[in-house]
């Protein structure tokens, strides 16, 4: 099979070229370096299969970061039949460096001048025909958001695909003697085929800059629009997820209990009290994640979060990390893994490790379903966002007083050098896109981990036989009473430790795993968890459920990406002591002032 | 004209890069974000608490710590071209 490979500068759109071509599933967002890992999807291109592989955006193929290895690694071991080179229209001037590094390796070459409409506005006009000549290759400028010059394009790359692939010159490492050459072609080329005015006009970029960075303003502005987002989050969201929750309910006495009358009780115990009201649980929760990445894609998509780092920056050098560390961690947000995964980025391996021991105390989306369904069964309408919103403030702070405790022993000294996009409001096309991609997500995790989870709490419940099911002579009660000495303190029950140790796997079972244990789903379960809890032993519960260790899938990402079992099992025992001392002094704390 | 770095530019100000002294890998990845000597560059603002600063080197803006700044000579107001 042929294959095509895209190369290009970080957030240039090849993953969302890459999104349009193959129909497929790369993650978009307007932060430079969202590709980390390879992704590759196969189309029909005239007659033929052809595998097409999005590769990390780079800014040099003679640099040394991660994602530039990766790229040449692979351009060395996987010799492409094709390379198309995307190139940012906008900032054609400096990228056009990288397309003639490729231009000396003697490559079958495409270019694609992507975000051709962004440079209309701007008021660049560039000679496609002109450049074509002067770099004796294929040039096209289409627009990758609006899904405009495709397909000229894609005829031009078939027909590229024809010809016999030149072989791949060794000369790979030749050195900056040749950024000389690259230079004076790239001078003579622009010169003759690129207009760009001498002072770019004022633009919507540059007003919002100049509130939101506002030097005394940037800062309250960003925590005014975190504040807004959670607060809007727990709002639109939590009622979407009781009604479901209702809705589940209804299904199963209206038509799932009679269905399954027949069965033995057993099997019926399995299947509604085990599977059922613990799947149901959780999946109430779909339209608050769904949500919740709306309002994610449309933060990272806009080009807020380098903003973010530009603001935080100052902040997060004294805690030994840089402002897209603190990136990560709002990107943490959403999933640690990704996260983890961001932080590639960073040269210095140090730096990479402190970031990599600090995201997981980011408040992913899993985590946040916990906290949703627990402060609504616990707290009253008015307090649950606020609530909501101080353990935010407690993940932030648990990452602060980790990096600030541990950065003596991961000391660097990497540079912070940071591209800054302009802003960009995403098409409704590519929300939604993002939004499906996030419930696929979680319907992937749900059937992987959440069902085998949840039967198996069951069964932890419900055997031995004997024993009357939840009570403490079942497995559950064994074990829950064997960790009492140490979960008492910080006034966590047995019922809520078995909870916390299947969290473990991944954290939406926490919420899974209680309607088990209780045997109730939905508004049953906030309403038994209200009478049986107080306010204090729930927040002391959700402050260990924030940081006590990251889920399984995050544990393995943290494994493989500093490859490293030592740091890994450091990571896991140092967020079980944080977590354990943070709620024992909470919850001493508290009941020593009399709640 | 006299010959700074960009590290004391004020917002607004224009100033065309001298020199770069960077170690090899910051070089490197300044070079690829098309800080050159011979280009002009302007301080669009700089962050409170002794954060990083915007520069903007044609179309392209860029974040880089004081510390980074102070690397990169620049020869101060130079003409608007």
């Amino acid at each position: 099979m042929k294959r095509i490979a895209l190369l290009g500068m970080p957030n240039t759109g090849k993953s969302t070229l890459f999104n349009r071509i193959t129909g497929g599933a790369a993650r978009v967002g307007n932060w430079p370096g969202i590709t980390v890992e390879l992704l590759s999807g196969k189309i029909l291109l005239g007659g033929d299969m052809v595998e097409i592989i999005d590769l990390p955006g780079i800014y040099d193929l003679h640099g040394f970061s991660d994602d530039e290895q990766v790229v040449r690694h692979f351009l060395h071991d996987n010799v492409p039949d094709l390379a198309l080179v995307i190139i940012n229209a906008t900032q054609i001037e400096r990228q056009m460096s990288l397309l003639l590094q490729l231009k000396h390796l003697n490559m079958n070459l495409v270019v694609l001048l992507n975000m051709a409409d962004e440079a209309k506005k701007y008021g660049i006009t560039i000679d496609g025909k002109k450049m074509s000549e002067l770099l004796g290759m294929p040039i096209f400028q289409l627009s990758g958001k609006y899904g405009t010059g495709y397909p000229e394009a894609l005829q031009a790359i078939t027909k590229a695909l024809r010809y016999p692939t030149p072989g791949m010159a060794e000369q790979l490492r030749s050195q900056l003697e040749q950024d000389v050459h690259i230079e004076a072609e790239m001078a003579r080329v622009l010169k003759h085929a690129v207009q760009i005015p001498a002072q770019l006009p004022e633009n919507l970029t540059e007003k919002l800059d100049r509130v939101m960075l506002h030097p005394w303003l940037g800062l309250p502005i960003f925590f005014a629009i975190m504040y807004l987002l959670f607060q809007g989050m727990f709002l639109l969201g939590q009622p979407l997820q009781t009604g479901i929750a209702g809705l589940f309910t209804w299904m199963r006495e209206a038509a799932l209990a009679p269905l399954l009358g027949g069965l033995p009780p057993a099997v019926q115990g399995l299947l509604l009290d085990g599977i059922y009201n613990g799947v149901a649980t959780v999946a109430a929760f779909v339209p608050l994640i769904v949500l919740f990445f709306l309002f994610m894609a449309m933060v990272e998509d806009s080009g807020y979060l380098s903003r973010a780092a530009f603001l935080m920056d100052a902040l997060m050098a004294r805690l030994g990390l840089d402002g897209r560390g603190f990136v990560m961690l709002l990107m943490g947000f959403g999933c640690n893994v990704p996260a983890l995964m961001g932080t590639r980025v960073m040269r210095s391996r140090a730096m990479r490790l402190l970031t990599m021991l600090v995201i997981p105390f980011s408040l992913c989306s899993a985590r946040l379903q916990v906290f949703v369904f627990i402060t609504a069964a616990l707290f009253s309408p008015k307090a649950a966002p606020v609530v909501l919103f101080s353990l935010y403030l407690f993940s932030f702070a648990a990452a602060i007083l980790t990096a600030l405790l541990f950065k003596s022993k991961f000391k660097n000294s990497e540079p912070f050098v940071l591209e800054l996009p302009p802003y960009r409001f995403p098409t409704a096309y590519q929300i939604v896109m993002r939004g499906w991609l996030e419930i696929r997500h979680f319907l992937r995790r749900a059937t992987k981990f959440i069902i085998a989870g949840v039967v198996l709490v069951w069964l932890l419940t419900n055997l031995p036989p004997s024993a009357a099911p939840a009570s403490s002579g079942t497995l559950a009660g064994m074990i829950g009473d064997f960790l009492h000495p140490i979960f008492a303190p910080i006034g966590i029950n047995e019922q809520l430790t078995i909870a916390l140790i299947f969290g473990f796997v991944a954290k939406e079972i926490v919420i899974g795993a209680l309607a088990v244990i209780y045997g109730l789903s939905g508004t049953a379960l906030s309403g038994a968890l209200g009478q049986q809890l107080d306010w204090v032993q729930a927040y002391s519960f959700m402050l260990f459920t924030l940081i006590y260790m990251p889920c399984i899938s995050a544990i393995a990402t943290l494994r493989s990406e500093s490859k490293n079992l030592g740091f890994t099992l450091f990571t896991i025992a140092w967020s079980l002591t944080l977590a354990w001392l943070a709620s024992f002094a909470f919850y001493q704390g508290a009941r020593a002032l009399g709640y | 004209m006299p010959s700074t770095t960009l590290a004391t530019l004020h917002p607004g100000e224009f100033a065309t890069i001298v020199a770069i002294h960077a170690e090899e890998a910051l070089h490197q990845r300044l070079l690829a974000l098309g800080f050159r000597s011979g280009k002009q560059i302007e301080l669009i603002r700089k962050a409170s608490f002794s954060g990083p600063l915007q520069v903007r080197i044609g179309t392209t803006d860029i974040l880089l710590r004081r510390s980074e700044a102070a690397k990169i000579t620049v020869c101060q107001g130079a003409a608007r071209t």
